[in-house]
C-alpha cells in the first residue's frame, strides 16, 4: 500500500531526515516513535506531498507520488499536528470546505460529513462554531476532516497532543474502528503507550534516522531482559550483620539475567517472573535480607529507546 | 477544479462576514471618518457651515478710519471678527483660540492720512498670529491691506479728516521754503484739486448724489469665481474626496488582513491540509486573491453607496469608469495583500510593517492632505504610488464628472501594480512556516 524508500531532507546544515524507509500494508498500523525533533513530522510531510524530499521516493500502490496535483494524493488523509480548523466557522462549514478540496459537494459531501462526524461522535454539534469546542472535540474534528474523501492511508501526526485522557481514549477508539475497516495508519508519537496500544509495528526514529523497525515483540527481543522484579529491602545487611548484598551470588542463580541495587531497591532482570520470583525471595530470606514490598515491571518502548540510543525518550 | 476553487473563495467571504473586526474596519470606520472629513472639508457645498478664520480686532484709535477698517473686516465672509483688548488678544492667539489678532494703535487714522499724501512715517498695525496657521495669517493680511487702503482713501477724499488734512498740507506746502519751485507748484495743484474735489463731493452728497470716490480707493477689478465641477450648477461635494481617501485607506487595510490571514492560516497548519489535497499552488493562492478582490470591490461599493444615500455623492462621470477603477483597485489590493504575506516570517512582525507602509502610501496618495502641500519633488514621486492613481480615478469619476477615457490611465496603472505585487508575492511566498 505505502512504500517509502530512503527519504532524505536537509534544511541548511540540519539533516532532518536521513534515509528513512518504511513499508505499510493495507490495514496495518505503523507507529513512528521518536522524541521531538527526531524527524517524524518531516517524514510524514514528505509522504503527504507537503515537503519535497532531497532524495528518496514515496510510492502508493506502486505509483510514485509526483507533484502537487497528483490524483494519488486522494488516497492519503492527513491529520496535522496543529488543529487545522477555522475556529470562526461551524464544524459543518469547515467540513464542507475540506470535502470540496477533494471535489466533494452536494449529496456526496453531506454523506461524507455525516459519516465522519458520526465516527468521531460530534454529529450533535455540527452547527456549533469550532471556537466553542473543547480541546478534545477539536482534535476529533481534526481527525474527521481527514476522513471525508475516504482515504486508504491515514497519516496521523501526533493527533492527541494536549488532550485529556478521556478524549485520547475516544480518539483511540476511532482509530481502532478505522483499523478494522482496513485503513493503513501511520501514526507519529512520542508517547510509548500510544504506540504500544495501537501499532502493529513501530519504527523508532532518532536524529532523522531509523534505529529500529519491528513489531512490538521484535523490539522487546532487542532487550537483554524484558521482565524486572523490584524488591524494596528493609536493610541491605545480612542476618549476621555483614554489610552489603552479594549481587554476584544473586546473578549466578539460574534464570537471573541482571541484578542491581538502587536506593534500597533491588532490581533483578529475569527470564520468567513466575519461576524466578519465589527463588529470589527465598534467596533473600535465607541470607537475612528482609523486604517490605515486591513488584514486577515489564520493559517497554521507553526501555527499548533507552537501550538503542542511550537516552530517555522524553529527555532526548 | 471549480469545486475547491469556489469553496476556498466562499470560505474567505464567510470568514470576512463572521469577523466583526473586519466588518468594522471595512464599513463602519471608513464611513465614520469619511463623514467627518467630508464635513470638515466643506461638506456638500453648504457655505453657511464652512469654517471661518477667527480674528480678534483691537481698535485703540477709535478714529473714523480705524472704525471703518473694523467694519470692513467684519463684513468679510471668510473671517469671524470679534473685538478684544491687546492683552486678551495676545493670550487668545497664544492659546490657539484665535488664529490672528489685529491691533490698530492710537492715532493710526491721523498718521495713515498723513502718510497717504506725504512722506511721513507710516503707522504700524500689529498682526499677531498663530505660527501653526501661517496660511491663514497671509490671507488675513491680504484682506486687511485692501480694507485699510479703502478706509484711508475714503476718509482722505471724502471725510472730514481728509478735508482738514488737505488744507493743512496745502498750507504747509505754501509756506515751505525748501521745495523746488516746480515741485512746490505741482504739489499745490494736486492738493487744491483734492480740496476742490472734496468740496464738490460734499455738495453732491448733501444733494443726494454719490461720487465715485465716496467709497474710497478700491481694487480696480472684481473676480468671477467658479468652482469647476462636473457640470454647471453641480456643487463640489467634499464627501466625495473624503470617502475616496478613506475607502482607499481602509481597503488597503483589508489587503493587509488578507496577507496576515494567509500567514495565520499557515501558522495554524491549515495550509498543510490544503496542500495535502491534489490542488495546485496557483489555485490555492489564486482563490485567495480572487476572494480578496471580491471583498475589496464590495467594500468600495458599499462605502460609496452610503456616501450616495446620505451625503449625495454621485458618480457624475462615467459609471463604467467608476466600476473599472474600483475593480482595478480591488485587484491591486489583492496583489498587495498577497505581497504582505511575503514580508515577514510571522503575522505579528508583518502587521506593524505593512500598516506603516500603507499609511505612507495613503498619505502620499493625497487621501489625508491635498498633494499641492507636498514639496514639488514629492508631488512628482507620487506617480509611483498606487493610491494616488486610485484617488485620481475615483475623484475623476465622482465629483469631477470626467468620462471613461479619464479612467483608462488609473485602471491601467493599478492593474500594472497588481501584476507586479502579485508576481513578487508568488515568487517570494514561503509555503512552510519558518522557525
Amino acid at each position: 500500500m505505502l512504500e517509502v524508500d530512503a527519504l532524505k531532507k536537509s534544511y541548511g546544515a540540519l539533516v532532518a531526515v536521513n534515509g528513512v524507509s518504511l513499508h505499510a500494508a493495507a490495514g496495518e498500523t505503523i507507529g513512528l516513535l521518536g522524541p521531538n525533533g527526531a524527524g517524524k513530522t518531516t517524514t510524514v510531510s514528505m509522504i503527504a506531498g507537503l515537503v519535497r524530499p532531497d532524495s528518496g521516493s514515496v510510492r502508493i500502490e506502486g505509483r510514485t507520488l509526483a507533484g502537487d496535483t497528483d490524483p494519488n494524493k486522494r488516497r492519503i488523509g492527513l491529520v496535522p499536528q496543529d488543529l487545522a480548523l477555522f475556529d470562526e466557522l461551524t464544524a459543518q462549514a469547515n467540513l464542507e470546505l475540506f470535502a470540496a478540496l477533494y471535489d466533494l459537494d452536494g449529496a456526496a459531501a453531506k454523506r461524507a460529513i455525516g459519516e465522519a462526524l458520526e465516527l468521531v461522535g460530534l454529529a450533535d454539534r455540527t452547527n456549533d462554531r469550532v471556537k466553542n469546542y473543547s480541546g478534545g472535540m477539536k482534535r476529533r474534528l481534526n481527525l474527521a476532516a481527514a476522513l471525508l474523501h475516504d482515504p486508504q492511508i491515514l497519516l496521523l501526526d501526533e493527533p492527541t497532543v494536549g488532550v485529556d485522557p478521556q478524549s485520547r481514549n475516544a480518539i483511540f477508539d476511532n482509530l481502532e474502528v478505522l483499523k478494522q475497516r482496513g485503513k493503513t495508519l501511520v501514526y507519529t508519537t512520542h508517547y510509548m503507550e500510544e504506540a504500544e496500544r495501537l501499532c502493529d509495528r513501530v519504527i523508532i526514529i532518532d536524529h532523522g534516522k531509523v534505529v529500529a523497525d519491528d513489531t512490538l515483540q521484535g523490539l522487546y527481543r532487542l532487550l537483554p531482559v524484558t521482565n524486572l522484579l523490584a524488591v524494596e529491602l528493609d536493610d541491605t545487611r545480612d542476618g549476621d550483620g555483614n554489610d552489603g548484598l552479594r549481587l554476584n551470588e544473586l546473578q549466578a542463580l539460574p534464570g537471573v539475567r541482571s541484578a542491581k541495587l538502587e536506593a534500597g531497591t533491588l532490581r533483578v532482570g529475569v527470564e520468567d517472573l513466575a519461576t524466578e520470583t519465589p527463588r529470589i525471595l527465598q534467596w533473600l530470606v535465607e541470607r537475612g535480607h528482609l523486604y517490605h514490598h515486591v513488584a514486577s515491571e515489564r520493559a517497554d518502548l521507553e526501555t527499548v529507546f533507552l537501550t538503542l540510543t542511550g537516552r530517555s525518550l522524553r529527555d532526548a | 477544479m471549480m469545486i475547491p476553487f469556489r469553496a476556498l473563495v466562499r470560505k474567505d467571504v464567510q470568514l470576512f462576514f463572521v469577523d466583526r473586526r473586519a466588518l468594522l474596519m471595512s464599513f463602519a470606520i471608513p464611513i465614520a471618518i469619511g463623514s467627518f472629513f467630508g464635513y470638515v472639508l466643506g461638506g456638500a457645498g453648504d457655505q453657511a457651515n464652512q469654517s471661518k478664520i477667527p480674528v480678534l480686532m483691537v481698535d485703540q484709535d477709535r478714529s473714523a478710519i480705524s472704525q471703518e477698517i473694523v467694519k470692513q473686516l467684519s463684513g468679510e465672509k471668510a473671517l469671524d471678527v470679534k473685538t478684544s483688548t491687546p492683552s486678551e488678544a495676545r493670550a487668545a492667539v497664544r492659546k490657539g483660540t484665535a488664529t490672528v489678532a489685529v491691533i490698530i494703535p492710537p492715532n493710526f487714522g491721523q498718521a495713515a492720512g498723513a502718510a497717504f499724501f506725504g512722506p511721513e512715517q507710516k503707522p504700524e498695525i500689529a498682526v499677531l498670529f498663530d505660527p501653526s496657521h501661517a496660511a491663514e495669517r497671509s490671507m488675513v493680511t491680504g484682506i486687511l491691506t485692501g480694507d485699510v487702503m479703502q478706509a484711508v482713501s475714503k476718509e482722505m477724499f471724502t471725510g472730514q479728516t481728509g478735508r482738514e488734512m488737505v488744507k493743512d498740507s496745502l498750507a504747509q506746502v505754501e509756506q515751505s521754503q525748501g521745495l523746488a519751485a516746480e515741485d512746490k507748484k505741482t504739489l499745490e495743484d494736486l492738493l487744491r484739486s483734492v480740496d476742490r474735489w472734496n468740496q464738490q463731493s460734499g455738495q453732491s452728497a448733501s444733494g443726494g448724489l454719490s461720487s465715485g470716490l465716496s467709497r474710497g480707493l478700491t481694487m480696480p477689478y472684481t473676480t468671477h469665481e467658479e468652482a469647476v465641477t462636473a457640470r454647471r450648477n453641480v456643487q463640489y461635494n467634499g464627501y466625495a474626496h473624503a470617502f475616496a481617501g478613506m475607502v482607499v485607506q481602509f481597503v488597503l487595510f483589508l489587503g493587509i488582513d488578507v496577507g496576515i490571514g494567509l500567514l495565520q492560516q499557515r501558522q495554524r497548519g491549515l495550509w498543510k491540509r490544503f496542500r495535502a489535497a491534489p490542488l495546485s499552488r496557483g489555485l490555492l493562492l489564486g482563490s485567495r486573491a480572487v476572494s480578496a478582490a471580491i471583498l475589496a470591490f464590495l467594500v468600495v461599493q458599499v462605502n460609496f453607496l452610503f456616501a450616495r444615500l446620505v451625503f449625495g455623492v454621485r458618480v457624475e462621470g462615467s459609471m463604467a469608469g467608476f466600476l473599472g477603477v474600483s475593480a482595478a483597485f480591488a485587484v491591486m489590493t489583492a496583489g498587495f495583500g498577497m505581497l504582505v504575506a511575503t514580508i515577514g516570517k510571522t503575522p505579528e512582525a508583518t502587521r506593524g510593517l505593512s500598516i506603516f507602509a500603507t499609511l505612507i502610501v495613503v498619505m502620499l496618495g493625497g487621501a489625508w492632505i491635498p498633494m499641492f502641500l507636498f514639496p514639488q519633488w514629492l508631488q512628482k514621486l507620487t506617480v509611483i504610488v498606487p493610491t494616488r492613481w486610485a484617488m485620481d480615478g475615483l475623484e475623476a469619476m465622482t465629483w469631477r464628472g470626467l468620462g471613461l477615457e479619464a479612467a483608462v490611465a488609473p485602471i491601467a496603472v493599478l492593474l500594472l501594480f497588481a501584476a507586479v505585487f502579485g508576481g513578487l508575492a508568488v515568487a517570494r511566498f514561503r509555503w512552510e512556516a519558518e522557525g
